[in-house]
């Protein structure tokens, strides 16, 4: 039917045309500008809501229009494409009301809205690409929206983030661009398939292959901010908090993971990559991430980049799930992208909050600041914990999937590094709960906004507490249907395992 | 008859400009109006030629019944329809663009109007003749008419670079000439069809193809010779820097690609190499050249040298797989809207900021989103970003390179387009932040804005349409892929 193959691209369109509306709005309309916000952020979700359903069944919604000769621009609603799909809509949702809490009486909203809608916008699409040319093409989009985020206060030091960012994104889509060209020249399709469709290319073409995947992989690793293509991430930290809750949960290094989950399963099938003995190298490079962000937060005062290096380390749980090459790792890697999501976005809400209340930057300034912002610094504390992978939160359930998989495929040396990792995550921020609940604050606070009898605004508390929430439930409750873990096991019992 | 209807469309696109360059010259008072209608007529025409080539299956529109050898005949397919669409977008936005621009200098305006149909009439004969003398004429006039709009702008700087274009120019059409009375002289027609058949491999046909190359790359500024180009293009009012970039440099690199293609297929072996050679510095060259320059249309300018560049790093490409001419034909296209785009929008600036010094762009992000958003999106197709026509262009050529493992020339491409992405962001970036130096700002007329923006938005466009756009560039076959025979 005509309106199942449209519903992928009114899932574009539901933040797209928003965006676009919200740049000719003049400054001061806010009341239509919110309106038009959660009005496409709701109307996302729900359509993505109502297409769950059907996809659990097997039915795939897909668009199609023609862009090149032999190649399609296509979006695709499958199981994959629903889990990140889901997450960036109900992130975008709960981001929107943070934001424009966080933006109240700033200038240049009309311009941070717009940019904002239409990072979601390339988000979905990169989640919706089926094949890899419109995959590319959502995650170029990606890179260009979020440009004018990290550069949006204007000031000398978010221009030079914006260069670094620029400087690490763009020739990491070159390497994607030539990677994918030579994709087609080899195969002459770019089109997904679950399980991959390589395995027919001819032997002699092999060394090809393994030059193309480490092309793509390094591509997309400057998002996924594997090491050494890092650098830009702590850097983008001048944004305003809502950009980076954003950047690091869901839209921007989400789409680097998510890019390597593609290759890895989709374009090359798990078991081909093994063969071809390019996952091993890759599992490597994702470990050494993983202790270098943990290790290197360690010694950030700013709590901001000690949240963007514990997000280098985090991100890389999903590389190193893809990468051990087992059905139990995949669970625990696929799940960990949405849970990382809900954790870290907590955090930087609540960073957002100390920030946007009290005017506290520094993990040092925190002391004691747990009795005045009680609920926010609760949130953290769920969002930390999990972080370390404490259940019942939902980081423990990825991890322990993480652990299992690599013990089922002999990669013992995988749970040292796992082990190594959450002692690392509970040095770094072990220590902030500790001054935050147990420290007598040394000064009196400096209230950068008034709030009442509250402890700060309520767009800026409900947020995090409503995703805090949302990180237990994943974890509590994750054996139920429709949890992530059960969606997950879903997918790569269906769809990479059979 | 089809052929006598598509003529009636053909010599209108002649025709049209031609008297509308005699009317706005003797009707001053009403240039403004006169010249915008007859853009908005030669837009018609050619969408009605694009349809009727389009729709019919005949490879190739012998328009004009004047008579070969030595009449005068049109044609078109493919590769001249697209040029013509070319000009006939790009020329609908200048028209609609200088009336405002000009707007306090109103004696620029009545100089303008004659002098931009008349160089829009020696555009659309060019693309649409079928003999080299006929092309030499075309040639020669459209020079004058650019080298007279270059002056236009009056101050110093633009009256150096107008002369010393007009001598370039001279001395490219001089020795296109000379090459032109050598084939003449050899095989007695100068109708391209005729030619092609005649032409064999020898001194004087090589003598002929070295001269006529030489003029045409002096005249497309391909690196070393592209000095001229850069003053000329910087110095000349907004509107003309937009049509000296986008449209008049093409017409030169089409006529190259025209000869290449159909009368030197036995004489311009190992020639390709050198071109591509060429190019490729040109790509580098001028990309760093761009990142140096602190002056806004200065860049700019430097960007066409590099962008001019990729469509010579085309022909060591097409020597092994045609389908790479009609990458360098969609860089063409969207290069010319994208370029256009931008130096209307660096228009905008200057006239807002009264300078064009990048470092103290001061905020125009907030103060004219629509012209630095119609300047970054022109950015995103001249990087090659998808899914802007500059994507599509790069994409064709790098499948080429990459199936035929040529990575030196795949390096190239994207190496150009890593430089483009840094020239086109250290713009964007000082949008953004205050200045040291602030300055009195001027109004910036909506139109002016929204004509820069409608261009950028079409050089994006353009890749989402690149089914359509290149069933258009096969019409007539003139690159022989359909046919499986390969150029040179």
């Amino acid at each position: 039917m005509i309106w199942q193959s449209s519903l992928p691209l009114l899932v574009l369109c539901s933040s797209l045309l928003p965006g676009l509306i919200i740049f000719a709005l003049p400054e001061s309309s806010v009341r239509i500008r919110t309106t038009l916000n959660l009005f496409g952020a709701v109307t996302k979700l729900a359509l993505v809501a109502w297409m769950v359903w059907d996809v659990y069944q097997g039915h795939q919604f897909e668009t199609r229009l023609q862009f090149l000769p032999n190649l399609d621009f296509t979006l695709q609603m499958g199981p994959l494409s629903v889990l990140f799909v889901t997450l960036s809509a109900l992130l975008w949702l709960v981001t929107t009301i943070y934001a424009i809490g966080y933006l109240e009486g700033s200038p240049h909203r009309s311009r941070f809205f717009g940019f904002f809608s239409l990072c979601v916008t390339a988000t979905a699409g990169v989640a919706m690409a089926g094949n890899l040319l419109t995959f590319l093409l959502f995650y170029e989009m990606l890179t260009l929206v979020t440009y004018p985020l990290v550069v949006h206060r204007g000031t000398e030091a978010a221009r030079q983030a914006g260069h670094t960012y620029l400087r690490y994104t763009l020739p990491g889509g070159v390497l994607l661009l030539i990677g994918t060209v030579w994709l087609y020249t080899v195969t002459g399709t770019l089109e997904f398939t679950s399980r991959g469709f390589l395995q027919t290319v001819d032997e002699s073409q092999h060394p090809a292959l393994i030059a193309i995947f480490f092309l793509l992989v390094m591509g997309f690793g400057v998002k996924a901010a594997l090491i050494p293509l890092h650098g830009w991430l702590p850097q983008a930290m001048v944004a305003p908090a809502p950009v980076s809750a954003l950047l690091h949960a869901v839209a921007v290094v989400k789409a680097g993971a998510f890019g390597v989950i593609r290759i890895v399963y989709d374009v090359y099938g798990a078991e081909f990559a093994s063969q071809l003995g390019v996952t091993q190298p890759l599992a490597i490079l994702a470990a050494i991430t993983i202790l270098y962000g943990s290790l290197r937060a360690l010694f950030q005062d700013d709590l901001k980049r000690r949240l963007a290096y514990s997000t280098i380390s985090q991100v890389s749980y999903i590389t190193l799930g893809v990468a051990i090459v087992g059905p139990i790792a995949t669970i625990g890697g696929l799940v960990h992208l949405v849970h990382q999501g809900l954790m870290k976005i907590t955090l930087f809400f609540c960073a957002g909050n100390l920030a946007e209340t009290l005017g506290i930057h520094k993990i040092s300034e925190m002391r004691g600041v747990g009795k005045r912002m009680p609920l926010t610094m609760a949130a953290f504390t769920v969002g930390a914990l999990g972080m370390i992978g404490i259940p019942p939160i939902a980081g423990f359930i990825s991890k322990w999937y993480l652990g299992l998989g690599a013990l089922e495929v002999g990669q013992s040396w995988v749970v040292l590094v796992l082990i190594a990792s959450t002692l690392l995550n509970a040095a770094y921020f072990l220590p902030v709960l500790y001054i935050v609940w147990f420290c007598e604050p040394d000064h009196p606070w400096c209230e950068n906004r008034h709030f009442d009898n509250s402890e700060t605004n309520w767009t800026l508390l409900l947020p995090a507490l409503a995703t805090a929430g949302m990180a237990v439930a994943a974890g509590l409750l994750a054996s139920l249907p429709y949890t992530p873990l059960e969606w997950v096991r879903f997918i790569t019992h269906n769809q990479f395992y059979q | 008859m089809l052929s006598s209807t598509a003529l009636i469309w053909g010599v209108a696109l002649i025709l049209l400009p031609l008297s509308g360059a005699l009317l706005t010259f003797l009707f001053r008072a009403v240039a403004t109006p006169i010249g915008i209608c007859v853009a908005l007529a030669i837009n018609l025409c050619t969408v009605r030629l694009a349809w009727l080539i389009s729709t019919q299956e005949v490879p190739r529109y012998p328009l004009g019944g004047w008579g070969a050898p030595l009449g005068i005949d049109l044609y078109v397919d493919g590769l001249s329809m697209t040029l013509l669409i070319m000009s006939a977008v790009v020329g609908l936005a200048i028209s609609c663009y200088a009336p405002s621009y000009f707007r306090s200098a109103r004696h620029k305006l009545i100089y303008f109007w004659p002098l931009w149909l008349f160089l829009w009439t020696a555009l659309n004969a060019l693309f649409l003749s079928a003999d080299i003398f006929n092309l030499y004429v075309t040639l020669e006039l459209l020079s004058l008419a650019a080298v007279a709009l270059a002056a236009l702008a009056g101050s110093a700087d633009a009256l150096t670079g107008a002369m010393r274009y007009l001598l370039v120019s001279l001395l490219g059409s001089l020795c296109y000439l000379l090459g032109v009375a050598l084939l003449y002289h050899a095989y007695a027609t100068v109708d391209i069809a005729l030619l092609a058949e005649r032409v064999v491999a020898s001194p004087i046909t090589s003598a002929a193809f070295g001269l006529m190359m030489a003029g045409l790359l002096l005249k497309t500024a391909l690196f070393p010779l592209h000095f001229w180009l850069p003053p000329a293009h910087a110095s000349a009012a907004a509107p003309v820097s937009a049509l000296l970039s986008a449209l008049v440099v093409k017409a030169s690199y089409y006529l190259l690609l025209r000869l290449w293609l159909e009368v030197f297929g036995n004489v311009n072996v190992g020639i390709d190499v050198i071109l591509g050679v060429f190019g490729a510095a040109a790509v580098l060259w001028g990309s760093l050249q761009a990142l140096r320059q602190s002056r806004l249309k200065l860049l700019i300018a430097y960007s066409t040298v590099a962008q001019l560049g990729y469509l010579f790093v085309v022909f060591p490409l097409a020597a092994v797989n045609a389908n790479a001419w009609q990458g360098a034909l969609y860089l063409a296209l969207s290069h010319a809207f994208a370029k256009a785009a931008m130096f209307l929008a660096a228009g905008n600036m200057l006239l807002f900021c009264g300078h064009d010094r990048i470092i103290d762009l001061d905020r125009v992000v907030q103060r004219l989103p629509l012209s630095l958003s119609a300047f970054a999106l022109a950015g995103v197709s001249i990087i090659g970003l998808p899914p802007s026509g500059g994507f599509i262009g790069k994409w064709l050529l790098l499948e080429v390179a990459v199936a035929h493992a040529l990575w030196g020339w795949a390096v190239v491409i994207v190496v150009g387009g890593i430089l483009a992405a840094a020239y086109v962001f250290r713009v964007v970036g000082h949008a953004f932040t205050p200045a040291k130096n602030t300055h009195e700002v001027h109004a910036v007329p909506a139109v002016m804005e929204w004509v820069a923006l409608v261009l950028a938005t079409s050089s994006i466009l353009l890749g989402l349409s690149a089914a359509q756009t290149l069933m258009l560039f096969e019409v007539g076959d003139p690159f022989r892929i359909l046919s499986g025979e390969a150029p040179s």
